[in-house]
């Protein structure tokens, strides 16, 4: 089986989020960028398939060189070969047709996408991805199974959960649940030395639709100071008469 | 060219963020000068949708269709855009139509923006407001394409009611086998119970519990007030409460009315996920928890003395007004 997992660079979930020039741009100054974390579960579950199932696990991702740090940590964690697509990941639909072509010439059996990326929140994607090119799609998708080519999952939905078969091809977007948060691994000496000896290839963008463009950021209004109440007849009080939320 | 908008229903009955997608899309038909048509499947009492500004329905009913299937409902949604022209496709942002929205954006070659949060800034050019950077952010984002698809936050726009004639059209849909490839085995879900998705309020604890045995508190709690019960990511780590019930950044997004946080100290991935609700209250004996400079209301005090004691209260409560 062949497996490419799509792995988007975030900012790390504690930065301070500022925008710049005249609110046209997010302010990358002193931001860390991380694995998105729905990627990393998938990453995680990919590394499974390769140890328990002879998978080979490839990963991609859309972004200009200031990508690779993040790239050479997944190859860290144990995937097989890395590949960037050398253009600005500036819209879902567009970064979806790059990843496309990626998978076609690939040739892959499963893409582990994550459910959403926690920048823009775009969750996009991996839908896109599926239905350009024509492979089974499951999303929200918190454990995954394959036997023979058969693929049993579960998908997270309102107020439960769903248990789905379907086949390969197939594109999941994954969460946490794929694995659990103590499965994750921390690049080891070994890891990070072996990273540096596998290929992280280049290809050039493909033209694709640019759909959508963030014309202007803002950040919420400040929210103003908390009201303590000293006992719970005044917070009853101050829900219903004040904040009418009960 | 009218506005299409996708109208969720369960077993016949339409969800409470249908009449809010119907509300948002009436707005948008408004702007761009035509109607907005709605397309249900399996759903009755059509008519309802009238009083949120709807003057069609395209209804389909087809029992191979009875448990979504995001492929398949994505082919309806594309059937009926077409038929009615539309260049609109608007949603809501439940789990089901996060999974089938990017679908219907490949196909239809649509520009796709989801957790848009108002009406849009302009139509000429179609400019929306929508949260980014998981609620840290709003982002003013243009749609380019021709075809476009909205996904509405939940809670964010409300429902209006602004009644007006409907006329209900049947819709058959040939869907391709393949749809059918991806299939429900069985479906595991709460019934009776509000869900984070939809509830208007959220009763939500963390590690300040300090074991899973100390939950049934938080469960009365919830049960009073008719809401949801939701936990921090350490909790479901740990194991004392399912995973399905974990909020923040990583794990379920809260927009409820009112989001009740007790023995949670308030971190920035746990406040990035549930920012979106309206009133945020904090329970915690730690003065210094960040959750109080992101919470509405507070007390301050010890969750085993202060939960059992807002039951109570709450109980008298409801049986005052009621
Ligand atoms: C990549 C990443 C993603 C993450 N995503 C999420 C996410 O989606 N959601 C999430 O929740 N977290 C997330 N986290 C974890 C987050 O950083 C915090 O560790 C977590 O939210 C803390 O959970 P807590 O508030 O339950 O526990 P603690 O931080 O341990 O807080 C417990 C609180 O309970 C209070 N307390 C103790 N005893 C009592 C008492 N008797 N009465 C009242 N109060 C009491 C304490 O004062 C304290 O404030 C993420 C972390 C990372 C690194
Ligand atoms: N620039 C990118 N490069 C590779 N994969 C991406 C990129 N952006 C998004 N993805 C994948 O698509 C998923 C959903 O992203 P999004 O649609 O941006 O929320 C992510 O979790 C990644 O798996």
């Amino acid at each position: 089986m062949k497996i490419l997992v799509c792995i988007s660079n975030v900012p790390d979930t504690t930065s301070k989020i500022n925008f710049t020039d005249g609110d046209t741009k997010f302010d990358t100054n002193g931001v860390q960028f991380v694995i998105n974390p729905n990627d990393e579960f998938g990453l995680t579950r990919a590394m499974w398939f390769k140890e328990k199932q002879g998978a080979t696990v490839h990963v991609a991702t859309v972004g200009d060189a200031s990508v690779e740090p993040t790239m050479r940590k997944a190859l860290a964690i144990g995937a097989d070969e890395a590949i960037r697509i050398n253009t600005e990941p500036t819209d879902g639909f567009y970064v979806a047709e790059q990843l496309a072509k990626v998978v076609k010439d690939g040739g892959y059996d499963l893409v582990i996408c994550g459910r959403e990326s926690i920048d823009y929140n775009g969750g996009m994607v991996p839908g896109i991805l599926a239905t350009l090119t024509g492979m089974n799609f499951i999303n929200t998708c918190i454990g995954l199974e394959i036997e023979d080519k058969k693929v049993t999952a579960i998908r997270e939905i309102d107020g439960g959960k769903e248990t789905l078969s379907s086949s390969l091809p197939l594109v999941v977007g994954g969460q946490k649940g794929l694995v659990q948060e103590s499965d994750l691994r921390i690049p080891n000496m070994r890891g990070i030395m072996m990273a540096r000896k596998k290929a992280l290839n280049v290809v050039e963008p493909v033209d694709g639709i640019k759909a959508t463009t963030d014309a202007k950021f803002d950040k919420p209004a400040p929210k103003g100071a908390v009201k303590l109440a000293n006992s719970v007849d005044e917070l009853v009080d101050l829900l219903h008469n004040e904040a009418k939320v009960i | 060219m009218s506005v299409i908008v996708y109208t969720e229903s369960e077993n016949g009955k339409f969800k409470k963020n249908a009449f809010e997608v119907a509300s948002y899309a009436s707005e948008v038909a408004k702007q761009l000068g035509t109607t907005a048509t709605a397309i249900a499947i399996n759903s009755e009492e059509n008519e309802i949708l009238g009083n949120y500004g709807i003057s069609k329905v395209l209804h389909v009913k087809d029992d191979s269709l009875k448990t979504f299937n995001a492929k398949a409902y994505a082919e309806v949604v594309v059937t009926a855009a077409q038929k009615e022209s539309a260049t609109t496709v608007i949603l809501s942002s439940s789990t089901d139509a996060k999974f089938m929205a990017p679908i219907l954006a490949a196909n239809l070659k649509a520009g796709y923006v989801p957790n848009v949060v108002a009406a849009p800034d302009s139509t000429q050019p179609f400019v929306v407001k929508r949260t980014a950077f998981s609620n840290k952010g709003f982002a003013h984002t243009e749609i380019k394409t021709e075809q476009k698809i909205i996904g509405v936050s939940n809670n964010a726009f409300g429902t209006i009611e602004n009644k007006v004639d409907i006329s209900i059209e049947d819709l058959k849909v040939d869907i391709k086998e393949d749809a059918f490839e991806t299939k429900s085995v069985e479906i595991d879900k709460v019934v009776g119970k509000a869900t984070i998705a939809d509830a208007d309020i959220v009763v939500s604890a963390g590690r300040g519990l300090k074991g899973p045995e100390n939950w049934g508190m938080i469960e009365e709690l919830a049960d009073v007030l008719g809401a949801a019960t939701a936990c921090s990511k350490p909790v479901s780590d740990l194991g004392w409460r399912p995973h399905g019930e974990h909020v923040g950044q990583t794990g379920k997004p809260v927009a409820s009315n009112l989001y009740i946080a007790i023995g949670i100290s308030g971190a920035i991935q746990h406040l990035a996920g549930v920012s979106a609700s309206k009133t945020k209250v904090v329970i915690n004996n730690d003065p210094e928890a960040p959750f109080f400079k992101a919470a509405d209301y507070g007390i301050v005090g010890d969750a085993f003395e202060v939960v059992p004691q807002l039951i109570e209260k709450l109980k008298e409560f409801k049986a005052q007004n009621s």
